[in-house]
């Protein structure tokens, strides 16, 4: 079976592109690093035991007055950058998957059913659809985002924050897939194969999940890599405002805010490093993307 | 004619009572304004009067009807965070977004134009490689760390620039410029770079695309066989068939120009729309956000009725096909 996928077209395609290769790779350390951030990280950002203020606004490694014990240095509270960092990377990729997956969940069912059932239904699904394309998805997050945390209060706002965040980006990134699945969906519809299940009796909804849905899936995923690039930056905008992450739970975002408060002190890198590791994972999924939509269609080349 | 801008503004209506209703629905459902407004220590003869001078006592429906006549007449109420009228605030700074807007607007499409048509013709050559390796990162590169960066660069460490505010402003009756002013030029450059930034390497991509599809087609080698000079064919006769993509995304990116001034107010603590929005976001000032999501949906949807009607002006095709249509 490995042999089978190593032959395959799309892996031929893959080991001939130096980009795919060098962003996949990228992207792979990123994702190893901060999943395994709890034995890989050099301190815990969460462990107050870390917390040392002598330590506090330590330069990296490789300024004149920067040490080995705090590579990418320490913020104001003492705490290792590179540690903050990678905790905070797999909040931001934790938060970008889901509500990718979320804004896919949406978007499949609402196209599936607009493109299958067509007529008035289908009309009024893409004109919400529609309406909503023609705001900025961050400008629909923000408010969402801000009208939802405001009705929960107190205690549990901090702590439901993050599935407020999922929410929010998820629903402001649903129309693009929903259009994509009813556009194939219409077209899978009058094929043979759709009227043969239907002639042999099988539900609508049987229909549309296990044989249409198989068939529209393609465009769904390169859409679906592009636009997880979108929401992680998403989200570290949201958590940059101060309408994201809180403090106590840093994404990547939310460091980036914290650290703008020393960068007029000359204290820059507890801003950079954040933010070049946010560039770098965006940047590798955007290529990733990019690779996987000509790979995909190579009509679109 | 007449009957298209008709039927479009016909179609713009439900979408904005639709925003109107989402915006009611926020004042209606969201937060306690009362304790917002009061704060810890009160008495019950204070709440009670407050919420009598806030309208909450009356029944939704005559709440819906006023909010919606008020609307119209642009009145929001009083801010929660504030105490003043919403329409005050937001005219003090509609100015500052407005010139922010139109400078960064502008930029991107006059910078992003010409690169676009330089990497186009010269598309081997080292620089438009360079160029284009550039933009790639400007897409990828979020805008709020771009400002963040050209603050570093620019005010921390070159002191060229200041890095909040807007420097010196001018106040007419109605408007405050910062045009005027040395100052106020100074603190212009950074927010508006960082805003057109995103805008400018998308308009030069897409240019360049064009531009290529363009110059590949046969009546610009017929051109060339006419014995045409390049100036003639590159700008009279190519450029010109870029335009209807090329007004279609300028006029989309000016909702996203509108949307981004939120970051970027933020970032430099420019004294505009957004920021005042994104405030009230943080203490979910309800009149502040409806009357900004109002304000902003109205502005997308004239984008919206402009950019069809350029069409019309550009390419004739679509006089004939709208019309065999109807």
């Amino acid at each position: 079976m490995w042999a089978r996928a190593w032959d395959s077209d799309l892996a031929y395609n893959f080991r001939h592109s130096p980009v795919a290769v060098v962003s996949a790779l990228v992207l792979l350390v990123l994702l190893v690093a901060c999943l395994f951030c709890d034995w890989l990280a050099p301190s815990n950002p969460f462990d107050l035991a870390s917390l040392d203020l002598m330590e506090s606004l330590k330069p990296p490694a490789l300024s004149p007055e920067g040490g080995w014990d705090h590579v990418l240095g320490t913020d104001g509270q003492g705490r290792d950058v590179l540690a903050g960092i990678m905790y905070g990377a797999r909040i931001s990729f934790v938060v970008g998957i889901a509500s990718v997956l979320f804004a896919v969940a949406v978007g499949i069912t609402v196209g599936l059913i607009a493109g299958y059932a067509g007529g008035i239904v289908d009309s009024v699904l893409m004109r919400v659809a529609d309406v909503q394309l023609s705001f900025p998805a961050i400008l629909i997050a923000l408010l969402v985002d801000g009208v939802v945390s405001a009705t929960i209060s107190g205690q549990a706002r901090e702590r439901s924050q993050i599935y407020v965040i999922i929410f929010s980006i998820g629903i402001s990134f649903w129309p693009q897939f929903a259009r994509t699945v009813r556009g194939s969906t219409m077209m899978e519809r009058g094929r043979d194969y759709v009227m043969a299940a239907r002639v042999i009796g099988l539900s609508a909804p049987r229909i549309m999940v296990t044989h249409i849905l198989p068939n529209v899936l393609g465009p769904v995923l390169v859409i679906g890599t592009l636009t997880l690039g979108l929401a992680i930056i998403s989200e570290a905008t949201l958590s940059f405002l101060g309408v994201g992450l809180p403090a106590t739970q840093p994404s990547v975002g939310t460091l980036i805010r914290i650290g703008n408060d020393f960068l007029f002190s000359g204290e820059w890198w507890i801003t950079i490093f954040p933010g070049l590791t946010l560039v770098l994972i965006v940047l590798s999924i955007n290529l990733l993307g990019d690779w996987l939509r000509d790979a995909l269609d190579p009509r679109l080349r | 004619m007449a009957a298209f801008v008709l039927s479009r503004v016909a179609q713009a209506i439900p979408v904005l009572l639709t925003v109107g209703l989402i915006a009611f629905a926020m004042f209606k459902f969201v937060g306690d304004p009362v304790t917002i407004m009061l704060g810890t220590t009160y008495t019950e003869e204070q709440k009670i009067a407050l919420i009598h001078d806030l309208g909450l006592d009356q029944p939704f429906i005559v709440q819906y009807g006023r909010f919606m006549w008020n609307a119209v007449h642009g009145n929001f109420g009083l801010s929660y965070r504030l105490a003043r009228p919403v329409m005050e605030l937001i005219n003090e700074r509609l100015p500052a977004t407005l010139e922010l807007a139109g400078t960064a607007a502008t930029l991107a499409l006059l910078v992003g134009v010409s690169m676009g048509v330089f990497t186009g013709i010269n598309r081997t050559a080292l620089s438009a490689r360079l160029i284009m390796i550039f933009s790639l990162v400007g897409v990828s590169l979020p805008p709020f760390l771009f400002g963040i960066l050209l603050i570093l660069v620019f005010s921390v460490g070159l002191g060229w620039f200041p890095s909040f505010g807007r420097g010196e402003v001018v106040h007419f009756s109605h408007w405050s410029t910062g045009f005027l002013t040395w100052a106020g030029l100074k603190a212009l450059v950074l927010p508006a770079v960082t805003l057109g930034l995103f805008q400018m390497t998308l308009m030069m991509r897409l240019v360049r695309a064009e531009m290529l599809d363009v110059l590949r087609s046969d009546y610009i080698k017929f051109a060339r066989a006419r014995g045409l000079g390049p100036r003639a064919i590159n700008f009279g006769h190519a450029l010109k068939n870029t335009l209807v993509p090329v007004i279609t995304i300028a006029g989309l990116q000016i909702g996203g120009i509108i949307a981004f001034s939120i970051v970027t107010e933020t970032v430099f603590q420019w004294p505009g729309m957004g920021l005042l929005f994104v405030q009230s976001v943080q203490v979910a000032d309800i009149p502040v956000m409806a009357a900004y999501l109002m304000l902003v949906s109205v502005i997308f949807v004239a984008i919206n009725l402009m950019v069809d009607l350029l069409y019309y002006a550009v390419d004739p095709r679509l006089r004939m096909t709208r019309a065999a249509a109807r």
